[in-house]
């Protein structure tokens, strides 16, 4: 069975592609997002593709279909109205999948069972990297309106600290908030005395 | 009744301003509705997001809820149009060259004579193996449809002489930029933002082919319109509300203001601002001109879902997905309209309510006055660029006519 798998991040083409070939599914193709869709779909005659939701392709890639389907080639968006908890489970994680041959439900559904865990989990993945990316950037922003509390205060860095969690605390907002508000105005008025 | 909540999925085009101004200016708080707006960028996205309950309702083009709810392409999803959420509004942009080929003069010219000029430039490219190619937002699009009926009027085949292809709207600007099709026929503001980029002209107002063409509509699952059908007719109080105050003296900065902004259009302001006064840049560098029937958000009841509107997409449909005309089908389609929902919600409110839900099409020269149960209503001309008029009762010789 063969799978074409359009994605614009290459990261999660990639967990994808990995998932489907431990499960042993070999037979891939991985469409060049920045080149024409429609011809590469054409040369690799896909049994399934999938697709990334937000692809601004789909549209385009949907008329493809429909003709394909006119020149008698079985076309379905996976699966059928039976199957619609299915679909809306790979709706939400974010892939649509497009059988292309007519494939039995049966061989087609743990293909695509697979590919929207490998999509939860990529997105699982990027959320936590999100996350430490800001984490080190409060931080980043943090040390930077204590060290102006310290020089303009004359104070130590627990004090600049307190300072900047006392406000925080007050005003029911982000220490990161405060802080960013410090570097702020520090880069508009620093010069002020 | 309080706490109801409506996910309305939308793209970002002008006219998707209903929804948004009903909940920026609180239309629909005001009706008790809380209204969630879910941005996508392609139709496919939308319809999917609509169907597996992602959102409760969707701005979406009124064919593309016809053949949902037929099955064409997928399985079938039977959704329902309460609500038509504008007509028309969609224009026909060329390329520089194209423009130049065809002789465009800068003034929104005669479709008969651009089209004349037109089939003679898809002739020589036809001859040379190099047919001129259009891009359109969907499959199932009125601009496909529209587009369509135009190209065929003047003569020129589609699929045959002319390739048309796909292209989602915030992209069409781009697809034109790069060369990639010679005309777009796209909603605002991409065709001005392609004037304003200087590689595109606008050569028609899709008005200009029917003068009355039903354009976005409010999709909902048939299922969701059933179970929450109080608060569906809450929603559609809320957006007539908007849709009353988006003509009002002095609304159309605000309306621009709002929907230019990121989370919606993200598009400048200024060709936000020309779409919803009907002044439509034609050229680089131009003078905006105005055209009073390029997009209707209210006057003539144009919020009512017209089962005659519906026919009258179907019969394209079956036109040019090549199939046989099915009694059964004609019927499903027309019943995809509401407008017994429609007129239950704004029973009472005053606004102009039509006493019958089907109408002949293009049949109308002149403004006339119509039937209604609650206030006064009347129609302008609704014609069809070739005069054909379309009767929703006999679809199968009005498609035995077409060219």
């Amino acid at each position: 069975m063969r799978i074409a798998i359009i994605d614009t991040s290459a990261g999660r083409a990639a967990v994808i592609s990995d998932g489907l070939r431990e499960a042993g599914l070999d037979d891939l193709v991985l469409v060049d997002t920045s080149r024409p869709l429609v011809a590469q779909i054409e040369a690799a005659t896909p049994d399934v593709v999938l697709i990334n939701l937000e692809n601004p392709s789909r549209d385009l890639l949907e008329d493809f279909f429909a003709m394909s389907r006119a020149l008698a080639r079985p076309i379905a968006m996976f699966v059928d109205q039976s199957d619609a908890e299915a679909t809306g489970a790979a709706i939400d994680a974010g892939v649509s999948a497009y059988v292309v041959d007519g494939l039995s439900k049966q061989r087609i559904k743990p293909v695509v069972d697979l590919a929207v865990r490998r999509f939860q989990a990529f997105s699982r993945l990027q959320r936590e990297l999100d996350d430490a990316k800001n984490a080190l950037a409060e931080r980043a922003v943090i040390d930077k309106a204590k060290a102006i509390l310290m020089k303009r205060r004359q104070i130590d860095e627990p004090e600049a600290y307190a300072l900047l969690r006392g406000q925080a605390m007050r005003t029911n907002r982000r220490i990161s908030e405060i802080a960013e508000a410090i570097v702020t105005s520090e880069a508009l008025m620093g010069d002020m005395e | 009744m309080t706490g109801e909540r409506f996910r309305i999925g939308f793209l970002p085009l002008v006219d998707a301003a209903l929804p948004v101004l009903a909940h920026e200016l609180g239309f629909g708080a005001a009706e008790g509705v809380a209204i969630d707006l879910v941005r996508d960028m392609t139709w496919a996205t939308v319809r999917d997001r609509l169907l597996y309950g992602h959102t409760d309702a969707a701005h979406m083009i009124a064919p593309l809820a016809i053949a949902t709810t037929l099955g064409k392409d997928r399985p079938a999803v039977p959704l329902a149009v309460p609500f038509v959420l504008g007509l028309n509004g969609n224009a026909v942009t060329f390329s520089a060259r194209l423009a130049a080929e065809t002789g465009l003069t800068g003034a929104l010219g005669d479709p008969i004579r651009i089209g004349a000029a037109l089939k003679q430039v898809a002739d020589a490219r036809l001859a040379a193996s190099k047919p001129l190619r259009f891009g359109v937002v969907h499959r199932y699009s009125s601009h496909n449809y529209m587009l369509r009926y135009w190209l065929a009027g003047v003569g020129i085949r589609p699929d045959q002489d002319i390739e048309i292809v796909v292209t989602s709207p915030p992209f069409a600007a781009d697809a034109l930029a790069a060369g990639e099709v010679d005309g777009i026929c796209v909603g605002e503001p991409w065709n001005s933002i392609a004037v304003d980029r200087g590689v595109g002209h606008i050569a028609l107002a899709t008005a200009q082919i029917w003068r009355r063409g039903v354009e976005k509509v409010l999709a909902m699952r048939e299922t969701i319109l059933n179970e929450r059908r109080d608060a569906v007719e809450a929603l559609i109080r809320a957006l007539h509300a908007a849709a009353a105050r988006f003509v009002e003296p002095g609304a159309a900065e605000e309306s621009a203001d709002i929907l230019a902004r990121p989370e919606y259009l993200d598009a400048p302001r200024d060709a936000v601002l020309r779409a919803v006064t009907d002044r439509i840049r034609l050229v680089p560098g131009g003078e905006p001109i105005h055209y009073p029937d390029f997009m209707f958000q209210y006057r003539e009841a144009a919020n009512f879902p017209w089962r005659s509107q519906a026919a009258w997409l179907y019969s394209q449909m079956v036109r040019w997905d090549y199939m046989a005309f099915d009694d059964t089908e004609a019927a499903a389609a027309g019943n995809v309209f509401r407008p017994d929902v429609y007129r239950a919600a704004l029973a009472g409110s005053g606004a102009p309510l039509p006493g019958a839900s089907s109408k002949l099409e293009g049949g109308l020269d002149e403004p006339i006055g119509a039937g209604s149960t609650q206030g006064r209503l009347t129609l302008g001309s609704d014609r069809f660029f070739d005069g054909r008029a379309f009767d929703p009762d006999d679809i199968e010789t009005y498609l035995a006519e077409l060219p």
